[in-house]
């Protein structure tokens, strides 16, 4: 195994742990979907690549890209549809209370 | 030896990942935490089912599982949210 996949693999890991912190920890559903929508799709990216890398130059590095494609045409249209249909339901967004 | 042992490191942490999500579904405010929860939930699945593959060296089929799983996703996603948006309902405790 190369050590430029474990690189990669390592740094998608933290950007999924600090998606998964963003999750737990901020207030709202409008600022929640940015630990969802932008920072998971990066930690998807790192890790897949690095997984590709794993392979090599072969069928399967075709498949992974395959995946990764899909993943990000399909994760942005998601948070945006739930987004949207939160706006439209009449959730209002958080606000930091004035002193 | 030692690529298997941090690939499975590697699933663990993915499934801790998880139940840091599962909280989120659990315990959310609104129904669209939730929503947005799962979705959460199923990108991890889809890395999950990639490692699974890469242990025990057959990608290409279980990319084929995480490709159904993407796309049924995107498919009960939508229909949530659409369903969610002609109701206008928005506390679900």
């Amino acid at each position: 195994m190369s050590m430029i996949a474990v690189g990669l693999i390592l740094i998608g890991l933290f950007f999924l742990f600090v998606a998964a912190v963003g999750v737990v920890r901020l207030p709202d559903v409008y600022t929640r979907s940015h630990a969802v929508g932008l920072t998971d799709s990066l930690g998807a990216f790192f890790v897949l690549i690095g997984l590709g890398m794993y392979h090599g130059l072969s069928t399967n590095l075709i498949r992974i890209v395959v995946v990764l494609v899909l993943l990000y045409l399909l994760n942005p249209v998601i948070t945006h549809a739930t987004v949207r249909a939160a706006l439209r339901a009449g959730l209002k967004p958080w606000v930091k209370e004035r002193p | 030896m030692i690529e298997q042992a941090f690939l499975l490191s590697i699933l663990s942490a993915l499934a801790a990942l998880i139940g840091v999500y599962l909280y989120r579904v659990i315990r959310g405010p609104t129904v669209f935490d939730r929503v947005l929860g799962l979705n959460g939930i199923s990108t991890k699945a889809i890395l999950l089912l990639v490692v699974i593959g890469t242990v025990y060296n057959r990608v290409e089929m279980f990319v084929d599982l995480s490709t159904g799983y993407a796309l049924l996703n995107l498919v009960a996603a939508l229909a949530i949210a659409k369903y969610l948006e002609e109701r206008g309902v928005v506390e679900c405790q």
